[in-house]
């Protein structure tokens, strides 16, 4: 019998730091499937986050720069523009791509820039323990939100594909999530979709992935998954917004 | 090819940065720089470079690291509101290594200031501006030529150590027009290889432009490789002009454009036989140090003098011998300290009884 599901090759043989249910993992793997797939992966150049997804670099086997907090699509947009033959991507939180980050997201995607960028929405600040994020949905108790998000504190959970679908510039923007293996699935082909939409220079795509964060969402992974059915992709509605 | 053209300090040092092969420029518009940023933009793209107007400094520095991570020559400039921004980038660019040319014609402060010169981000240039024990090399031209000649150098001297070079000019400078002679072959910088740029793993192991280490002990590993290279660039790459040190009585210290109406105070003080002399930091980092302390084993008298209320006038105090006198005379806020106003202190300071 052969082996069909194998490791693929732009992905290292370690175990990642993520925790059990996160959806990282399952995204890390979609996008070295997409890489490979597309053969691609000695020209492409990642872009990793300040994020929990900080250390990408230690799971894909990609050339790779660490950007400042917020700045993934500045330093993409230059080593794109240097390189325009190569693969460059950018993989960011929701504090990182849609807060601080804010600024550098808009006016890369305003510029059209030929730029894939992976936008994972938690709805939370995993790496620094669980804080609001510019996503986390009205009631979310966090670390920041003890009482629950109130829209008359702290605003409502920002729409920024929906922002973004707006801008002249862009070319793509997709919701999907990784909640279910059919979910798992789309997901995979809209990123294999923005990738291909860099390679044939249509500009910037971005597809903005529901992902769980079971540890900071104090749920089990199940739970985790669930809740981004019955709610988050309720506020956040999937499918393709441009 | 050797070419004399009239120019203005900020197109110079834009006209330096091309020639010095640098292919990407980022930048945020700011007076009294503005003449460098449309420069660029009109220069750049017409020479095979890449010119980007970005949506602010933050982002400005970071595009510079990533050009600069894809191995070419690149460039950001601006002036001191600006440079705050820049401190972010700056401070990732020491920690991931990656080469950078970054130039700050200063203007007034604190906070907005005014656009008229200063020279008070002395300071934020050479004792890091933003977070990490960290370094640039900091260059001060004092003339349109030395902004032309300072800037190649820095781009030179940004890939041979994988660190900024900043050029620190002024709003006097940046606005100056001088003529000057260029010379495309005799001074064209060495090509430097980088093994290390993000060009797509093909053929070999991916590589990581980072400044994060995650386990414990190996940032300090880090950090240590960081202080090497720094004292080896402190051995190797100070730079400074004596004028009259042989037999000078008072030595005035002075860089930048104060030290070209410095060096003005101090020719007339000599016709009027006075042994006055003249330091020129050109790197304030690294500052002369044991060049000035050098000096003052002999001369007793050093009056420092800033467009600002005393920055490197701090340098100075720890480079000399004891025994030795620092004084310090300077204006801010856009005020320039006038040739008649420095040698009323130099004499003040030379003969205390008068
Ligand atoms: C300038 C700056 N501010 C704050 C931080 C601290 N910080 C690190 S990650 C992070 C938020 C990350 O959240 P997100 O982008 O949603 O990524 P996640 O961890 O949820 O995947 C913050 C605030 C930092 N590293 N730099
Ligand atoms: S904190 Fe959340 S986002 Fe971060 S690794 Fe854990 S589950 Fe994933
Ligand atoms: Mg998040």
């Amino acid at each position: 019998m052969t082996k069909n599901y194998k490791r693929t090759e732009s992905l290292y043989d370690v175990a990642t730091h993520y925790c059990a249910g996160c959806g990282h993992g399952i995204l890390h793997r979609i996008v070295a499937e997409a890489i490979d797939e597309l053969g691609v992966r000695e020209k492409t150049i990642a872009i990793a986050p300040v994020g929990c997804a900080v250390i990408a670099y230690d799971y894909w086997r990609l050339d790779c720069a660490e950007a400042a907090h917020g700045r993934a699509l500045a330093v993409a947009t230059a080593i794109k523009r240097v390189q325009p033959d190569k693969v460059v991507f950018t993989y960011q939180g929701d504090g990182d791509l849609a807060a601080i980050g804010t600024a550098e997201t808009i006016h890369a995607a305003n510029r059209g820039e030929n730029l894939t960028v992976i936008f994972v929405n938690n709805a939370v600040y995993g790496m620094t323990g669980g804080q609001m994020a510019p996503t986390t949905l009205l009631s979310q108790k966090t670390a920041t939100t003890p009482l629950g998000r109130d829209a008359k504190l702290a605003g409502y959970p920002l729409k920024i594909s929906e922002m973004l679908a707006l801008l002249d510039g862009v070319y793509s923007v997709e919701r999907t999530s990784v909640s279910n293996p059919k979910e798992v699935f789309n997901t995979k082909r809209a990123i294999k979709q923005a990738f291909e939409n860099q390679i044939q220079n249509k500009g910037f795509s971005m597809v903005e992935v529901l992902s769980m964060c079971p540890t900071y969402w104090d749920k089990t992974p199940v739970d985790a998954a669930k809740w981004i059915e019955d709610h988050m992709s309720q506020y956040f509605k999937l499918g393709k917004l441009k | 090819m050797i070419r004399k053209i009239l120019m203005s300090g900020n197109e110079a040092m834009g006209e330096a940065a091309i020639a010095a092969g640098c292919k990407f420029y980022a930048g945020y518009p700011i007076t009294p720089q503005n003449e460098l940023t449309a420069y660029m933009a009109t220069e750049l793209p017409q020479r095979g470079g890449i010119f980007i107007q970005s949506e602010s400094e933050l982002a400005a520095i970071s595009m510079v690291y990533g050009a600069s991570a894809s191995g070419v020559r690149s460039m950001t400039s601006s002036s001191s509101p600006g440079i705050s921004l820049k401190q972010e980038g700056l401070s990732y660019i020491a920690g991931a290594q990656v080469p950078a040319v970054v130039i700050n014609v200063m203007r007034a402060g604190p906070g907005l200031g005014n656009i008229w010169p200063a020279q008070s981000d002395y300071f934020q240039a050479t004792k890091g501006g933003g977070h990490g024990d960290y370094r640039m090399i900091v260059l001060a031209p004092s003339s349109v030529q030395e902004s032309y000649d300072l800037t190649r150098l820095g781009f030179h001297l940004a890939d041979r150590y994988r660190i900024a070079s900043m050029i620190l000019s002024d709003g006097l400078l940046g606005q100056m027009m001088e003529g000057i002679e260029t010379d495309d072959e005799a001074r064209a910088p060495l090509k430097i290889d980088k093994p290390w740029a993000l060009t797509g793993a093909q053929g070999r192991r991916p590589n990581i432009v980072q400044s994060l280490y995650i386990r414990r002990g190996d940032v300090e590993k880090h950090n240590i490789v960081l202080q090497k290279k720094y004292r080896l660039i402190a051995s190797r790459e100070v730079r400074f002009e004596g004028k009259f040190l042989d037999d000078a009585k008072l030595v005035v210290v002075a860089y930048g454009s104060m030290s070209r109406i410095a060096g003005a105070a101090v020719d007339e003080l000599r016709k009027q036989g006075k042994k006055i002399g003249l330091f020129r930091p050109i790197t304030l980092w690294p500052f002369p140090s044991k060049e000035l302390e050098k000096v003052s084993k002999r001369v007793k008298k050093f009056l420092v003098v800033e467009m600002s209320y005393g920055q490197m006038v701090e340098d100075a105090r720890l480079s000399v011998k004891c025994g030795a006198q620092v004084s310090f005379y300077g204006r801010g806020g856009g005020g320039v300290p006038t040739e008649k106003q420095i040698e009323r202190e130099v004499l003040k300071f030379l003969n205390p009884k008068h």
